[in-house]
Order: structure tokens, then sequence, then C-alpha cells
């Protein structure tokens, strides 16, 4: 395992993410509420660019008490989403959304003064 | 491509480019040495609606023509082609379709043929038949003399812009199926013509196949050895699918609704016993409906042979000498349940490759290539060797591999 430089600290605002290439490896860097995710950058389904496409919060119905449907919203659970076909992935734990049984593989972040490092 | 790699990169949602978009196609390519590999792309689309002013200018009805064109100074309202509901990039998720106006071309080719090749070398496809996309919804227009007079306009226009400049590109041209006589005409005009290889029916319509208005259409087809195809797509305000309230669902349905009825029509009405040597594909529709709808006309024909006297064989006999694109194709968790369905259909001899890109679901190659049960033959037979006897391609490779 190697650390790889990502980026200084101060370069990433949230929401912003690089794309590194490590060794035999791609990998996908977000910094998003205060912490960094890193994630394989190809997606479960056909290797598509996971990490490349938008940042959107879960969709989910508003089901009310008496079990009837009252409309859509966001929840606060970050996806983010394959451009290539629209496979989502949590952004917390790389679970595929539409069946959390498929994991992104996930990669440590480490911090070093100013400097990001991904672990692969 | 250089793997393994050492670099940082930093996303530019400013900036497009199919290469760069389908650089993980491109290693995938690679990885599984494409260049080798006759490789035709079956349902591919392109945006005829961003050419709207050239093609509106080959209209031939002054009045139509004028109509159009004026339309066409407005868009979003008052225009004179009809669409369908359909968020089919889920909301901005799929991004291609809203990025490619940054795309950047270089050299005098038109876009559509810049464009297509990009992202064809980039998959590592050699030929790529192509289709219109807001036009697959033309046969739902009310005014049957629009779609035959945009029906001519951009057949002509194709085939002049891009099929004649470029060898890598075909088509199987739009019917206007809502006029028998106009179809005919079509297929004795353009019939031929450089990188014609078929004529395409959209099947969101409401026309019997059987009709017998379209047997001098048919018979001219197969005269002719020029396959026809139905090419599926959905209509959101037919009567049943109406009743579907998400994007997911009129797709899923509707895109196989439509080929079911047209299939149904063709083989319980013995147009395979009037037309044996008419070559049919199936377009767009994936797979599981072929293998469900085997079964369940087989399963009623034979207790009901007196409905569909023309038959000698069992409908699925039939269907199993027509041809199908793969896209989209559904991949169970259980590939036997695909194993069986590729048996169903005769996929080693019927089944044809299709990306339908750059739409939302489209499909590589390696949805072939990746398959285990299928041996090197069969792959590839179903990547472009299939396709290539259906349209009668040379079978040199053509692509050029980023």
């Amino acid at each position: 395992m190697a650390e790889w430089f990502v980026a200084k600290a101060s370069d990433m605002s949230d929401g912003d993410r690089r794309i590194v290439g490590a060794g035999p490896h791609e990998i996908g860097v977000f910094c998003t509420g205060g912490t960094y995710h890193a994630y394989s950058n190809y997606c479960l389904h056909s290797g598509g660019p996971a990490c490349e496409g938008l940042l959107i919060n879960q969709v989910v119905d508003i089901i009310a008490p008496d079990r009837t449907y009252q409309g859509q919203t966001f929840s606060d659970e970050l996806h983010f989403v394959c451009p290539w076909h629209g496979y989502e992935y949590d952004m917390k734990t790389g679970e595929c959304v539409g069946d959390r049984r498929l994991k992104l593989r996930k990669f440590d972040v480490v911090r070093r003064g100013d400097d990001i490092y991904v672990v692969a | 491509m250089d793997m393994p790699r050492e670099e940082v990169r930093k996303l530019s949602f400013e900036e497009y480019s199919h290469a760069k978009h389908l650089e993980h196609a491109s290693r995938q390519a690679h990885e599984r040495n494409y260049q080798d590999f006759l490789i035709v792309d079956v349902d591919s689309h392109h945006y005829e609606n961003e050419s709207y002013k050239e093609v509106f200018q080959y209209i031939e009805s002054p009045v139509i023509r004028r109509a159009a064109l004026e339309s066409s100074k407005r868009p979003g309202r008052s225009s004179m082609m009809n669409s369908q509901v359909g968020y089919q990039d889920v909301g901005g998720r799929i991004t291609r379709r809203t990025l490619r106006k940054y795309h950047k071309e270089s050299g005098d080719q038109h876009r559509d043929v810049t464009m297509t090749l990009e992202w064809m070398d980039a998959m590592g496809v050699d030929y790529a038949c192509l289709f219109p996309t807001p036009m697959l919804f033309l046969g739902l227009h009310p005014q049957v003399e629009v779609e035959v007079a945009m029906c001519q306009a951009y057949n002509r226009w194709l085939c002049e812009r891009i099929l004649a400049v470029e060898p890598r590109l075909i088509s199987m041209l739009y019917l206007p199926f809502n006029d028998p006589e106009a179809s005919h005409r079509i297929v004795k005009e353009f019939g031929g013509k450089k990188g014609v290889t078929g004529f395409m029916v959209t099947s969101p319509r409401y026309k019997p196949v059987h009709d017998n208005a379209y047997v001098k259409t048919y018979a001219l087809l197969e005269e002719m050895g020029q396959p026809i195809a139905f090419h599926a797509a959905y209509n959101w305000n037919d009567q049943s699918l109406s009743m579907t309230n998400r994007f997911i669902s009129v797709h899923a349905l509707g895109f196989m609704w439509f080929n079911m009825i047209h299939m149904t029509n063709w083989v319980i009405n013995g147009l395979p016993e009037r037309f044996p040597k008419l070559k049919v594909i199936w377009i767009e529709s994936g797979l599981t409906w072929a293998y469900s709808l085997m079964q369940r006309l087989d399963h009623s024909y034979m207790m009901r042979t007196s409905d569909c006297p023309s038959l000698r064989r069992k409908p699925s006999e039939y269907m199993r000498e027509m041809y199908y694109s793969s896209q989209p194709m559904e991949k169970p968790d259980d590939l036997s349940i695909l194993e069986a369905t590729f048996k169903m259909i005769k996929a080693e001899t019927q089944l044809v490759w299709s990306s339908d890109y750059p739409h939302w679901d489209f499909d590589l190659p390696s949805a072939i290539y990746d398959l285990p049960f299928l041996n090197e033959k069969a792959k590839r037979n179903i990547l472009g060797g299939n396709a290539a006897r259906l349209f009668g391609l040379d079978t040199k490779v053509m692509k050029k591999m980023p």
C-alpha cells in the first residue's frame, strides 16, 4: 500500500473532488461535509466513471401515517451518481443504492498537514 | 491506454467530449482486444433536432416547409413537431445530453459525423446504424402529411449529408407507416442508396402491420433484400400506459408493448409465410419480451390453430428466424436465465449487438463480450458477424481506437 497525493486541503472546498490515478487504481476522492471519502472510480454496473457525476441527495417518497402517498422530497443522504447510466452510490458507505449488498471499493484518506493522501 | 498511471484530475463540467466521457469504455476495448473484432452497432442515435434547420430545408411542400422553419424559430412552444413527456436523463443525473453543448468540433465534417465517429472509436465500434431521436415519436403526429413530409426530408438529408460522406455510418431509413402509399414510395426512392441497409418503422403507432395496404411494400422490401425493422419507443398518452406515473414504468412497459403487438400481428396473420425471405428486426425492446411471447403464443396456438390458419409451424419457430437487437439487455443475477433467453431466440445467429448510444440506457460491447456462457464464435457473431451478414457489410475492421 502506498500513499498517493490528492490535493492541498486548502484547495478542496465542500463538494470538490479529485480523480486520482494510483497505480492500477483510479480513485474518486470527495470532500463533503468536512470529511473525505474515497472510492473506486469504476461503476459496478458497466465500468463507468462512478465518481465523476452529479452529487445529489436521495429522493424519498413522503408516505403519511395513514399510508397515503403525499409526494416526494430529498432526504439528507448524499449520493454520487455514475454519469453513464445513473447508478447512485451512498457517499458515506459507497453502497449502491439500488442494491446495498453491492459496494464500491473504499480507500482510506489521510491528512498530513495541509496535504491529503489516499491509501492504495 | 496508459495503465497504470499516476495523475490527479479535477473535473470540469464545462467541457465535454465523447472520447473523455467514454475513457473507461476505451480501456475495456483495449483490454478485450476489440481491434481484432468486427463490431457493428445496429441501433445508435443522433439528435436530428439539432439539425432541424437543415432538415426542414428538404421538405418538399412549401407550406409545410414554411410552417416548420417558422416553428423552429420558437423552440419550446408552438412547435410543428410532436414530442413526449420523458425525463430520460433521470433529472440531470445522466449528464451527456446536457454537456454535449460543450463539445468542440474540429474540421469541416458535419457535427453528427464527428461526434458519432468519436464515440464509435472510443467504444471500439466499426459501423453504426444511426437512427433519429425525437422522430421516434413521429408516428404519433396527428397530421399524417407532416409525418410523410418530415420522413422524406429527413431521409434525403441523412443520405446526402451524413451517409454519403462517411462509410462507417449506415441507417435503416424512417418509413412513414401511417401512409402506406408513401411508405412504398420511400422504399423505391431510397432503397439501394449509399449507407441504406433497410427501413425502419417507429413502433409507437396505431396501424396494424397486417393491413393489406402494406403488402406491396413488404413485397418490394423482400424483392430488394432490404430488412424491415421495428424500433421501439413509448407513448405515455396510450390509454393503458397513461396509467403509469413514473418514467421507469412507461419506459419498461412501453418499449416492449408496441413491439409485442406488432410481433403478434405479424406472426398470427401469417406474414412470415407470405414473405418468407423478408428479414425482420426488432429493435430496443430488450430480450425478455421475445422469450415470454414465444411461450405465450405457442401455448395458445396449439389450441386455436383455426385463429391463424396461415401458420404451418408454432409462432416461436417463426420468431426464432427473426433478428433482435440486444440493448437494453436485461441481465438477471442468475445468468442461466439469460442463457436460456439466448437459446430461445437462437442468439448465435439472430442476435445483433446494439448500444443505443448516446441514450440513457446504452450498452457497451462488453455486455456481450463478458458473458461467460458465450464461446468466441458466438461473441463474434453477435457483436458484428450477424449484422454484417444481415446488412451485407464489408467485414474489414474500420475503427481507429484511441
